[in-house]
C-alpha cells in the first residue's frame, strides 16, 4: 500500500474549484408501508412486519399509500417545486437479496415533484441550492452477511435478511449540482443537508433521524483546475451518517481528488463509502460494473395525477418555512445573528419555543437549554431533545427561580434531578429539601452569628468597605447549606450593620 | 351417479340447492371422473380431495341450516396453477415454484370460496403461462381429450382439457395472450377473457402485468357467464382493477341465448381473411358468420390495420414484463434454491436456482425481455411496441364507432399434434395471432365453439368494447343456440 502526501485544504480550493451535488433519502413516517398494510415502527423483532406484497410473494400486488404520496408532494412543495398533474411509478430492475422482488418500485423520468430550490445560510451568506426532483420509492430490507472478511455479500459464509423495513415509503430528494462555492463547499453540503432536515421535519412527515436511518446522505463531489470550465469526474460517497459526516465527507473527497489531479492522475467515477472513524473516503467494490436498471413503468401500478385542487389546499396549509420561522423567532426573542445561530447550532430552537409556550421569557428558556443541558448533551454524545428534561419542566424550574424558591446553585441540583427522572423541579425541591430559605428569623440568626464571628470584617463593613460583605455571605451561604438567597443575605447584613446598601 | 359430470354448473347448482343430490355426491363423482381419466389426459397438476369434499359438506351443512346459496354452490371448479391457493399447492407448472404452498388465496380464489364452489384441484399449463400447447409445462403436457395425441391449446390447456373430459363442469384460465381463447377453441368449450381490470389480478403470479386477465372456462356460454359474474368485479387490493360495476353477462347470455342478434352489428376484421389459417377453420368461421346472419345480426368488414403488428408488439411487451416479474424467483424466500451446500455465494446460489428451475421458453422470454429493456434499445424495442399499442388501441376504439363486437377464427388451426410446433418458436406463438390484438388493448373477448374441422373443434372469438363484457356474451349465446354445444369422443 502506497501512502500519498495529501495536500492541505486551503491549496486544494486555491487550485480547484468543487462542484457538488446531494442525494437524499428520507423515510416516510407513514403508519403502514409504501404499498402495503404493514406497520413500519423502528426496531421490531426480525421479519415480524411482513405480509406477501412486502416479502414480493408470487401474486402479490402493490395498492400505493395515499398518506405517502401526500407527504412527498408537501415536501416537494416545501422545497418550492412544481408538482407534476401526471406521474408514475417505474421499476428499477437488479437483483439483490434484500430486495424481495428483485426490482425497486421507484420513479424514474416522471418523478412527483421537479424543479424546486432551498435557501440556505452559510456564515451570514445566503445560498440557494437548486432542487431537481423529488420522488417516492419504496426502502429496501437488510442483510447482514456473516463471515467473510469485509461484511460485505462476497466472501460471507452466511446472509441473514429482515424485510421490516423492505417496502416503507422513501423520499428521494436530489439537487442539482451545486457550483461556486469554493472553499465553502463542504459548510454548503451541511448547511443543506440540516436546513432539508428542518424543513422536513416541520412538516411531521419523517422523523429525519439520520443515526437511526431514516435520512440518508449520498455526497457527490468533483473538482474543476482552477481556469478551466468543464466540470471534472464526479465521485459519489455513500455511508455518510451525520450532518458532521456530511462535511468531513465533502472535504475528504476534495483533498483526496486534489492529490491525484495534481500527479496527473485521472479520477474514476465510482461510488465511494465514508468512514467515520478515519474521516476519509473509500472505494467500493474495485470494479464496479456499470448497472443497467432497465426502468420501465409499473405495470401494476396506475399513474398518479395529483388534483390541482387538492394540491393547492396543500400548499395553502404548509407551515411557515423553518428559515423564516427563526427570523421571526430570533426578532421575538431579542437576540443577535450569532446567538440565533448558537440556538440553531444546539438544535434548541423548537426546545426554547415550547419552553416559552410553557410560560418561561425567551431569556430564561435560552439560558437553560443553551447552558447546563447543552453542556450534558454534549457530554453524552446525544441530541438536546433527548437530554431528558421537557420544554414543560424547565419553563416550571424558571418559574421557580421567578419565585424567588430557587436560586441558580439550587436550580442547577434540582435540574440534576430532572433529568435523572426524579419527577418534577416542584417535586424535587420538596423531596429533597432544596428551597431557599426566606424565613427572616433563621437568616437574622444565621446573619448575626457570622457578624459575631468575624469581628474584623464586620468593623470594615461599619467603615463603609461594603464590598467585604461578600466574605460574611458567604459565610452565611455556608451555614444555611447554600439555601439562603444571597441578595436577601446581603441586605441584611448590610441592615444589622446600620450600613444602606 | 356418474351422469353429474354431464350436466351444466347452472343444472348441478340447482340439483344441489334443491336437495335432489348433495354437493359431497357431486364432488365425490367429479374426484371418480378425474381418478378415471385423468392418468390419460393429466389437466390436473393438484387433486384436492380433502380440500373439495370438507368445502362440498360444508356447501350441505349450510343447506340444511336453510342458509341461501349462491348461484354457483357446490358447483365443481378447477383452477389454473397460477393463482394463489392458500395451503394447496401453486406451481405455474415450474420447477421453480415445485412444492411451495403459499400463505394467501387469490381475490378469485376467494371469491370462488365465498360463492361455495369446490375446488378440485390445479390444473396444468405451460410453465409461467408461456406458451399455446402446454408442452412447456415442466410437469409434462395435457392430452386433448378429442385427440389425446394432440395438444390441449395453452397456456391454460389443463383448464379447458378437465372441463372438455368432463372433469369439472368449470375452470378458472387465464389469459395474456390467448391462452384462456385458444385452449378453449382447440377443445370445443367455451373460454372468455374478460376486460383487462375487470377481474383481480391479486393472487395471480404475473406473467405480463399490463396484460393478464383471469376468466372463466366453462361448456356452455350460460356457465361461463355464471362464473364470469362470481370472479368479477373491483378489487381494492389490485390497483389496475376497475373501480364500476361489472356488466350483467349473465342476463347477456340469457338474451341471447333465444337466438335473436337483430340490430346487432357484426364486424369482421379483414386483416384476418384467412391467411395463414387452416381452410378448415375458415370455413367453419364463414359457416358461424353466415349463422350469425341468419340470426338477425348485420354483418360488415372493417379494416383494423395496425392488427398485424400486435404478434411482434405482444412479444416486445409481454416478455419485457415478464423479465422482471420474474426476478423475485431466486431461492431466497420460497421454491426452489439450488447449490446452497457452502461452497457457493449468495448470488451463485441464485444463479444456479434459476438455472436449474426455469424452463428453456422461460428462459427464452426473460433473456429477450431483459434485451428489449436494455438502455440503448429501450425506444427500438419496448418503447415502439408500446406504440403499436396504442395503435392498435385506436383501431379498436374506431371499430367500435361503426359495430357492436368484432369477430374471427380464436386460433388459425385445430389441435395440433404433440411436438409438431416446438422445434420453431415463431410457429407456436402463431397460435395467438387472432387473440392477442385484444390482450393489448384490453377489451374482452370469447371463444365459443362453432364446429368442426377434420373432426376437431373449431372456436369463433367475439371481441368488444371494454366494459361491454355483456354484448359478447349475447352474441356468444345466440350462436351456442344454432351450433351447439360440442361433445368430444368418449375417452
Ligand atoms: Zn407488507
Amino acid at each position: 500500500m502506497t501512502t500519498t502526501v495529501l495536500p492541505p485544504y486551503d491549496d486544494v480550493v486555491a487550485r480547484y474549484e468543487p462542484v457538488i451535488g446531494l442525494e437524499t433519502h428520507v423515510e416516510l413516517g407513514t403508519k403502514t408501508k409504501m404499498f402495503c398494510g404493514c406497520p413500519t415502527e423502528f426496531g421490531a423483532e426480525p421479519n415480524t412486519q411482513v405480509c406477501p406484497v412486502c416479502l414480493g410473494l408470487p401474486g402479490a400486488l402493490p395498492v400505493p399509500n395515499r398518506a405517502a404520496i401526500e407527504a412527498t408532494i408537501r415536501i416537494g412543495l416545501a422545497l418550492n417545486c412544481s408538482i407534476a398533474e401526471w406521474c408514475r411509478f417505474a421499476r428499477k430492475n437488479y437483483f439483490y437479496p434484500d430486495m424481495p422482488k428483485n426490482f425497486q418500485t421507484s420513479q424514474y423520468d416522471e418523478p412527483l415533484c421537479v424543479d424546486g430550490y432551498l435557501d440556505v445560510e452559510v456564515d451570514g451568506e445566503m445560498v440557494r441550492v437548486e432542487i431537481e426532483r423529488v420522488h417516492l420509492e419504496e426502502d429496501t430490507g437488510k442483510t447482514l452477511h456473516v463471515g467473510g472478511a469485509t461484511g460485505r455479500i462476497h466472501g460471507a459464509t452466511e446472509s441473514l435478511v429482515d424485510y421490516n423495513r423492505a417496502g416503507i415509503p422513501l423520499v428521494e430528494i436530489v439537487t442539482k449540482p451545486i457550483p461556486g462555492t469554493g472553499a465553502k463547499a463542504p459548510l454548503v453540503a451541511r448547511a443543506y443537508v440540516t436546513e432539508l432536515r428542518d424543513v422536513i421535519r416541520s412538516l411531521n412527515v419523517s422523523d429525519v433521524r439520520m443515526e437511526q436511518g431514516s435520512m440518508r446522505c449520498d455526497v457527490n463531489t468533483s473538482l474543476t483546475p482552477a481556469g478551466q470550465t468543464e466540470w471534472g469526474t464526479r465521485t459519489e460517497t455513500k455511508n455518510v451518517n451525520s450532518l458532521r459526516s456530511v462535511e468531513r465527507a465533502v472535504r475528504a473527497e476534495m483533498i483526496r481528488q486534489a492529490s491525484l489531479l495534481d500527479v496527473g492522475t485521472r479520477i474514476f467515477q465510482e461510488t465511494r463509502h465514508f468512514q467515520e472513524d478515519t474521516g476519509d473516503t473509500r472505494a467500493g467494490r474495485s470494479k464496479e460494473e456499470a448497472t443497467d436498471y432497465r426502468y420501465f413503468p409499473e405495470p401494476d401500478l396506475v399513474p398518479m395525477a395529483p388534483d390541482a385542487a387538492w394540491v393547492a389546499e396543500l400548499k395553502a396549509a404548509l407551515p411557515e418555512a423553518p428559515r423564516l420561522h427563526r427570523k421571526r423567532l430570533q426578532e421575538q426573542w431579542d437576540l443577535t445573528d450569532q446567538d440565533m445561530q448558537s440556538v440553531v447550532n444546539a438544535g434548541a430552537v423548537e426546545l426554547i419555543e415550547a419552553t416559552i409556550a410553557a410560560g418561561a421569557t425567551a431569556a430564561g428558556a435560552r439560558k437553560w437549554w443553551l447552558g447546563e443541558l447543552a453542556r450534558r448533551a454534549n457530554e453524552e454524545g446525544i441530541e438536546l431533545s433527548t437530554v431528558g428534561a421537557t420544554p414543560a419542566q424547565v419553563a416550571e424550574l424558571q418559574q421557580l427561580v421567578d419565585e424567588g424558591k430557587l436560586n441558580d446553585k439550587l436550580a442547577r441540583a434540582v435540574l440534576e434531578g430532572v433529568v435523572a427522572g426524579e419527577g418534577s423541579p416542584r417535586e424535587i425541591m420538596t423531596a429533597r429539601g432544596l428551597e431557599v430559605v426566606s424565613d427572616t428569623g433563621a437568616l437574622t440568626a444565621a446573619v448575626d452569628d457570622a457578624i459575631a464571628a468575624n469581628p474584623d470584617v464586620a468593623a470594615k463593613i461599619r467603615d463603609g468597605k461594603v464590598a467585604a460583605a461578600g466574605a460574611l455571605v458567604g459565610a452565611v451561604m455556608k451555614t444555611t447549606r447554600g439555601q439562603a438567597d444571597a441578595k436577601t443575605v446581603r441586605e441584611l447584613i448590610l441592615s444589622r450593620l446600620g450600613v444602606e446598601g | 351417479m356418474s351422469d353429474l359430470t354431464r350436466l351444466t354448473a347452472a343444472e348441478l347448482a340447482a340439483t344441489i340447492a334443491a336437495g335432489d343430490v348433495s354437493a359431497v355426491e357431486v364432488a365425490q363423482a367429479h374426484l371418480d371422473r378425474i381418478a378415471a381419466v385423468d392418468e390419460r389426459v393429466h389437466a390436473f397438476l393438484h387433486v384436492d380431495t380433502e380440500g373439495a369434499l370438507a368445502a362440498a359438506r360444508d356447501v350441505d351443512t349450510r343447506r340444511a341450516a336453510g342458509e341461501e346459496l349462491g348461484p354457483l354452490a357446490g358447483v365443481p371448479i378447477a383452477v389454473k396453477d397460477v393463482l394463489a391457493t392458500k395451503g394447496v399447492p401453486t406451481t405455474a407448472a415450474s420447477r421453480i415454484l415445485e412444492g411451495w404452498r403459499p400463505p394467501y388465496d387469490a381475490t378469485i380464489v376467494e371469491r370462488l370460496r365465498a360463492a361455495g364452489t369446490v375446488m378440485l384441484g390445479k390444473t396444468n399449463m405451460d410453465e409461467f403461462a408461456m406458451g399455446s400447447s402446454t408442452e412447456y409445462s415442466a410437469y409434462g403436457a395435457t392430452n386433448n381429450p378429442w385427440d389425446l395425441g394432440r395438444i390441449p391449446g395453452g397456456s391454460g390447456g389443463g383448464s379447458a382439457a378437465a372441463i372438455a373430459a368432463y372433469e369439472a363442469p368449470l375452470a378458472i384460465g387465464t389469459d395474456t395472450g390467448g391462452s384462456i381463447r385458444q385452449p378453449g377453441a382447440v377443445t370445443g368449450t367455451v373460454g372468455a377473457k374478460p376486460t383487462y381490470g375487470g377481474t383481480s389480478r391479486y393472487g395471480l403470479i404475473a406473467f405480463s402485468s399490463s396484460l393478464d386477465t383471469p376468466g372463466p372456462c366453462a361448456r356452455n356460454v350460460q356457465d361461463a357467464a355464471l362464473l364470469h359474474s362470481v370472479i368479477a368485479g373491483h378489487d381494492p387490493r389490485d390497483s389496475t382493477s376497475i373501480p364500476q360495476a361489472v356488466p350483467d353477462v349473465v342476463a347477456a347470455a340469457r338474451l341471447g341465448a333465444n337466438g335473436d342478434l337483430t340490430g346487432v352489428k357484426v364486424g369482421l376484421v379483414s386483416e384476418f381473411n384467412g391467411e395463414g389459417a387452416e381452410p378448415g377453420v375458415m370455413a367453419a368461421f364463414r359457416d358461424a358468420v353466415e349463422a350469425l346472419t341468419k340470426l338477425g345480426a348485420e354483418v360488415v368488414e372493417i379494416s383494423c390495420p395496425h392488427f398485424q403488428y400486435a404478434l411482434p408488439a405482444y412479444y416486445l411487451i409481454a416478455p419485457s414484463e415478464a423479465s422482471s416479474n420474474l426476478a423475485r424467483f431466486d431461492g431466497v424466500r420460497f421454491g426452489l434454491r439450488t447449490g446452497d451446500d457452502g461452497k457457493h455465494s449468495l448470488e451463485e446460489v441464485m444463479s444456479l436456482t434459476r438455472e436449474a428451475g426455469f424452463g428453456p421458453e422461460v428462459k427464452r422470454r426473460i433473456i429477450l425481455g431483459t434485451y428489449a429493456l436494455s438502455s440503448g434499445y429501450y425506444d427500438a424495442y419496448y418503447g415502439q411496441a408500446q406504440k403499436v399499442r396504442t395503435l392498435i388501441t385506436r383501431d379498436f376504439t374506431s371499430a367500435f364507432e361503426q359495430v357492436d363486437v368484432l369477430v374471427s377464427p380464436t386460433t388459425p388451426f385445430v389441435a395440433f399434434p404433440f411436438g409438431s410446433r416446438t422445434s420453431d418458436p415463431y410457429q407456436m406463438y402463431l397460435a395467438d395471432l387472432f387473440t392477442i390484438p385484444t390482450n393489448l388493448y384490453g377489451g374482452p373477448a370469447i371463444s365459443v365453439p362453432c364446429g368442426l374441422s377434420e373432426g376437431l373443434p373449431v372456436g369463433l372469438q367475439i371481441m368488444a368494447p371494454t366494459m361491454a363484457d355483456d354484448r359478447m356474451y349475447r352474441v356468444a349465446a345466440a350462436l351456442e343456440s344454432t351450433v351447439g354445444v360440442l361433445t368430444p369422443p368418449a375417452l
